[in-house]
């Protein structure tokens, strides 16, 4: 084919236009997996957070195609491989492609699971977080071989507490859930409240009792419920609610004793992506993704996207498939990539964290983005969001 | 009162004064708002369909293609009446297109579907679709018209089209985003700007018109931080001497050198400043600043802002008619 030739011949020049020597030209085939466990869950407090079956598997054959286009005028071909697994078969599931010599995996797992997996991979496969947001993943259990596409808890407290500064809100009302990942989180706003001076001045937890999430007219009660529980307050200036777990947090927001704004579980939310951002090019990201899946983005399939575009990215300019050199590429000062956030986004080379801004949603349009405007930063204004270097424990990189 | 302005207007030009008639698309206001390039004041805003972005002008002079992209259309309308005359063709969404400088055909960048189509300006059809990469955004031509460049957002190439079987010769890798694509009245060299990359790649063009990327142009501005400095809308002296670079959130225009390809100066216009076009004299650039609604009117040759004019809402795209016989 007459354009084989000539891409060829393209890929030898632009590997030498960009020095990087090594990519002779010969075709790249890049492998990748997207591996997630499938928790048992209770169902939402809203069927608009329903997960379809193909949550993040969606964002991910997306990127695919993408990469697909790109890799095409190069000579680079891009498979993907999907795999949903129940927790206890997830060890089985994950070692059967690491036997099938698979070294690029996006993986979707709580923190656990995320860590033994990445410690199955070994030091020579590459492992991309594509859901956990436990800050002590990029913490002191950080891991070598695991980057971090999803923001940690910590990124998405700061958002939330920069536009909670800029509105000039200083005294919250926090109102964390009873489960552990709910006082994680709600730990995740006490740190940020202290990182940006916002004073707590009333803090409650709202404890999850179990039982069914939905009762026909179930309405009636809350409405006279949660009045009571949040009566009695201090005076503040907005509520936050760390709800991790889905049980409370979407009741507050006109149900509250004293009539104030809610952020973080409810309310105003810290997103990496939602279906109805437009702003910088992302309407032709929604277009292309709702013809190809017939639903609208989820943030997990963002974030399974922006993995597998970190991954071809880095494969577009290195010419290799090359874990190892990829690894080093996207840590290094040369990666760059544009993810619809209006600027570019990279990774804290300490601890394989992308920067990446965060959108501030309402659930139906995009409010505001942070990091707000008058955070600065001497490396980057993203590094005012999360653990910056000198906090982190995080060795596994150095 | 549009009527008599529209006739007054008709009546500058075909006195032949040298007054040319500035065109800008108001992406939000959905209309088209026109300026007197003698004068700079606005002689009428009209209505152009939803979500007009890129805009150009026959090189006779005679008609304005305004994409109308939320109307999946480019809209042709009458310089001189402002009377929509037809559509063309477009394909979804097209946002930038460059016109072949005979006039024909229009080139199309369609961003939803990694084409770029070709449409016949006269039979209103469409030539052909050319596979491209991912969300492609910026169109130039080169002056011989032997290759139309596109740029692709998400793919980050120049895809270097054959205007004559419309086969991809030639793909060049630049920085994140690439938005706008000049060539140099020569033809020898390309300039292709990166929102997100914060750059400005200078390409050789070879006889054949085969390219070779050189450097890449980065920008600092003290007291504006780095992630706001995003090369937009570019154009080129015809001497190929100074290059201007609209910087969007920047509220900046970038003066380059173009013989050394260094930037000399920053010049302050409104905010978001997105396109660029000169008078047909060269004397000076409009650069259009969508989040202040006005257009800065740029002196080339003191390089300094002389003047804004209010225009319609976020004004996006601008264009200028040509010189007409008197």
């Amino acid at each position: 084919m007459k354009r084989g030739i000539g891409l060829r011949y393209l890929t030898t020049l632009l590997a030498c236009v960009l020095l990087l020597g090594a990519s002779k030209g010969h075709a790249v085939d890049v492998r990748t997996v997207v591996f997630r466990i499938d928790y048992p869950q209770a169902a939402p407090i809203s069927r608009f957070d329903l997960l379809p079956d193909d949550i993040g598997f969606a964002g991910a054959l997306l990127a695919t195609e993408d990469n697909a286009t790109t890799g095409g005028f190069l000579g680079h071909s891009y498979t993907l491989e999907t795999v949903a697994t129940p927790p206890d078969e997830a060890d089985a599931a994950f070692d059967a492609l690491l036997a099938r010599d698979f070294d690029i995996l996006v993986v979707m797992a709580q923190a656990g699971d995320l860590l033994r997996l990445a410690d199955r991979a070994g030091p020579d496969r590459l492992v991309i977080n594509a859901l956990a947001r436990d800050t002590a993943l990029r913490d002191d259990q950080c891991r070598a071989n695991l980057l971090h596409v999803a923001p940690s808890d910590a990124m998405m407290a700061d958002a939330v507490t920069q536009f909670t500064t800029w509105k000039k809100w200083p005294r919250w009302y926090l109102i964390q859930g009873s489960n552990p990942a709910d006082r994680s989180l709600g730990d995740a706003y006490r740190r940020s409240a202290g990182k940006f001076g916002a004073s707590i001045v009333e803090e409650r937890e709202f404890e999850d009792t179990g039982g069914s999430r939905r009762t026909d007219t179930g309405h009636v009660l809350v409405q006279r419920q949660l009045p009571v529980f949040t009566q009695g307050a201090r005076d503040h200036d907005v509520v936050i609610a760390a709800d991790a777990s889905d049980v409370f947090a979407p009741y507050l927001p006109f149900h509250l004793w004293d009539p104030r704004p809610v952020m973080g579980s409810a309310g105003l939310r810290p997103v990496t992506f939602h279906a109805a951002h437009e702003a910088w090019g992302a309407t032709q990201f929604q277009r292309r993704f709702e013809k190809l899946t017939g639903r609208y983005v989820r943030e997990e399939d963002y974030q399974t996207w922006l993995a597998l575009r970190v991954v071809g990215e880095a494969v577009t300019r290195t010419g290799t498939a090359d874990t190892a050199r990829l690894r080093d590429y996207v840590l290094g000062d040369s990666f760059e990539l544009a993810a619809f956030k209006g600027q570019k986004v990279t990774f804290r080379p300490w601890n394989g964290q992308l920067r990446q801004p965060v959108l501030l949603y309402d659930g139906r349009i995009t409010v505001s983005v942070s990091p707000q405007e008058g955070y600065l930063h001497q490396t980057s204004p993203l590094d005012t969001l999360g653990l910056d270097a000198p906090e982190t424990a995080c060795t596994a990189f150095n | 009162m549009k009527l008599v302005l529209t006739t007054c207007l008709a009546a500058l030009i075909a006195t032949g004064a040298i007054a040319n008639t500035v065109f800008v698309s108001n992406e939000k206001g959905n209309t088209v708002t026109v300026i007197d390039s003698d004068t700079w004041e606005v002689v009428t805003e009209f209505p152009a369909g939803n979500r007009p972005r890129g805009i150009t002008i026959s090189p006779d002079g005679a008609l304005l293609y305004v994409c109308a992209s939320d109307d999946d259309t480019v809209r042709v309308f009458d310089t001189t009446t402002f009377e929509e005359l037809y559509t063309l063709p477009s394909g979804p969404d097209p946002e930038l297109f460059v016109l072949h400088p005979s006039g024909n055909p229009l080139y199309i960048a369609n961003e939803d579907d990694n084409l770029v189509t070709v449409v016949d300006t006269e039979s209103h059809t469409v030539l052909a679709e050319v596979p491209v990469g991912v969300e492609p955004e910026g169109m130039g031509i080169s002056p011989d018209a032997r290759f139309v460049v596109n740029t692709s957002e998400t793919t980050n190439m120049a895809h270097f089209i054959d205007t004559s079987d419309y086969e991809i010769k030639h793909n060049i890798l630049v920085d994140q985003r690439p938005r706008y694509a000049q060539y140099t009245a020569d033809g020898s060299k390309l300039y292709v700007t990166s929102e997100i990359g914060g750059t400005v790649s200078v390409i050789d063009i070879a006889a054949d018109g085969a390219p070779t990327l050189r450097k890449k142009i980065g920008f600092d501005v003290p007291g504006v931080l780095p992630e706001w400095l995003q090369p937009v809308g570019a154009k080129i002296t015809s001497d190929g001497k100074w290059l201007f670079v609209a910087l969007g959130p920047a509220n900046r225009i970038a003066v380059v050198n173009a013989e050394t390809d260094e930037v000399v100066d920053y010049i302050i216009v409104g905010q978001r400043v997105w396109q660029l076009a000169f008078t047909p004299d060269e004397k000076y650039l409009i650069t259009t600043n969508g989040n202040s609604n006005d257009v800065t009117i740029i002196d080339v040759e003191t390089q300094k802002a002389v003047k804004s004019v209010q225009v319609g809402e976020q004004p996006w795209g601008v264009a200028v008619t040509p010189d007409r016989d008197g």
